[in-house]
């Protein structure tokens, strides 16, 4: 998991600044996970109150990601990316409704 | 050639028989007395005459139309192979059971294109939904083309050639950490649909995740499977035949026969054989012998059925 330091961070405001297309996303306030071989990649994330997490399908089968009554991603087919910004303290388990067997956890502090 | 004769073990008609198989060619079944029995791997045109006489019916699975993956760039094209070699059987069968996966995203012009090359065996088709077919987000693509006169998400039940034949649906409101689901509701549904039956009367159930245990690890199970199989228990023959594991695997117990039919997709790997059952490469001289269709064989008072898995190339 790629995260920037206070300092990284503002250099690549500084150069988003410059660049507006380049990439200053990978702070602490954008996290990421894989789904890769039927795995969700980390399976348990910790993660600050306003953190967006994005989930990339990299398998050649679609999946989803749904949290009961949270959130609830469309059929993502291969590399399509799902994202979704936690606003409140909990923990939310989640899985993927065509293979259930898939489960993984944001624990949001 | 994998595959093992469990016919002549001394096995009593009460004892619990179970057996896998993974076959390459085709495997025969004949059901005798309520007592199954493999005749062991033969090559497809043996089975084509075998299964002549008596009604014949064939199992087509796991089209994935709109799959364009490395497994396999042209999906589409391996169904209409399998379509041709269904024109080309000697002995025409009565009509087709779909298990499933038809589609890969379940869009409009995958379903389109599916129906354009199924249509060309010139079959009846009774199809049940897999998963990849209800990716629409209302599942009206499915409903609305192959829906009608169906229960709930899709299941029903019919009768042909004096065998009583149970559609039945166990890809939604799958639960967190769970397997295949066939919910109270249709559940409450079968039982009705099986009370009254003779006991004699034979059952084909089919649908699409295989309604026993294979392997949960990869969710290839139903969580209430168990229950639909109760109701069939006192019933002299069962078969239950489902797709989803894309690969030919047998297991009898009891009067029951469960078979899964192959893909005409892409193959997938045996249980645990890889880190994950997604999709799985293998050389292209090879993938036509892992894809194909299954033709089953039913001869009235004989009580005899049998089943021929043909890949689409030897
Ligand atoms: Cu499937």
């Amino acid at each position: 998991m790629k995260t920037l330091n206070r300092r990284d961070f503002s250099v690549a405001v500084a150069a988003a600044i410059l660049l507006p297309v380049t990439t200053a996303r990978a702070d602490d306030t954008n996290m990421e996970v894989h789904i890769d071989n039927f795995v969700f990649q980390p399976a348990e994330l910790k993660i600050k109150v306003g953190t967006t997490v994005t989930w990339t399908n990299r398998d050649d089968i679609p999946h989803t990601v749904v949290s009961a009554g949270k959130f609830r991603s469309k059929a993502l087919d291969t590399d399509d990316k799902f994202s979704f910004t936690f606003t409140e303290a909990g923990d939310y388990k989640y899985f993927c409704s065509l293979h259930p067997h898939m489960t993984g956890m944001i624990k949001v502090e | 050639m994998s595959g093992h004769d469990h016919g002549d073990d001394g096995v009593s008609r009460r004892k619990v028989l179970e057996c896998m198989t993974w076959a390459g060619t085709g495997v025969l079944w004949t059901i005798t007395g309520g007592v199954p029995r493999s005749l062991g791997i033969i090559d497809s045109a043996e089975a084509a005459t075998a299964a002549a006489p008596g009604m014949t019916f064939l199992q087509i699975s796991d089209s994935h139309v709109g799959f364009d993956k490395p497994a396999n760039p042209n999906a589409l094209g391996t169904l209409e192979e399998a379509v041709n070699k269904i024109n080309a059987m000697p002995a025409k069968p009565s009509f087709m059971i779909h298990t499933g996966d038809i589609t890969h995203l379940s869009k409009a012009s995958e379903f389109d294109n599916a129906d354009r090359i199924i249509s060309q065996s010139k079959l009846d088709v009774h199809y049940v939904p897999g998963e990849h077919d209800f990716l629409d987000e209302e599942v009206k693509f499915y409903r609305d083309r192959y829906g009608r006169g169906t229960k709930g998400a899709g299941w029903y039940s019919f009768d042909a050639g004096g065998v009583h034949f149970v559609g039945l649906v166990n890809v939604v409101d799958l639960k967190a950490g769970g397997l295949g689901n066939l919910g109270t509701e249709q559940l409450a549904w079968l039982e009705d649909d099986l009370r009254g039956k003779s006991k004699s009367t034979p059952i084909v159930l089919f649908a699409h995740i295989p309604l026993w245990t294979v392997y949960p690890e990869w969710g290839w199970g139903t969580d209430d499977g168990g229950r639909a199989l109760e109701f069939v228990k006192g019933f002299g023959s069962v078969t239950v035949l489902n797709g989803h594991i894309h690969q030919v695997m047998q297991k009898v117990e009891g009067n029951v026969t469960f078979h899964t039919a192959r893909s005409t997709a892409f193959p997938q790997p045996a249980p645990g054989a890889a880190p994950s059952p997604g999709p799985m490469k293998v050389e292209d001289a090879k993938l036509r012998s892992m894809l194909g269709v299954a033709s089953i064989n039913f001869k009235q008072n004989e009580q005899r059925l049998a089943i021929i898995d043909t890949p689409l190339q030897g």
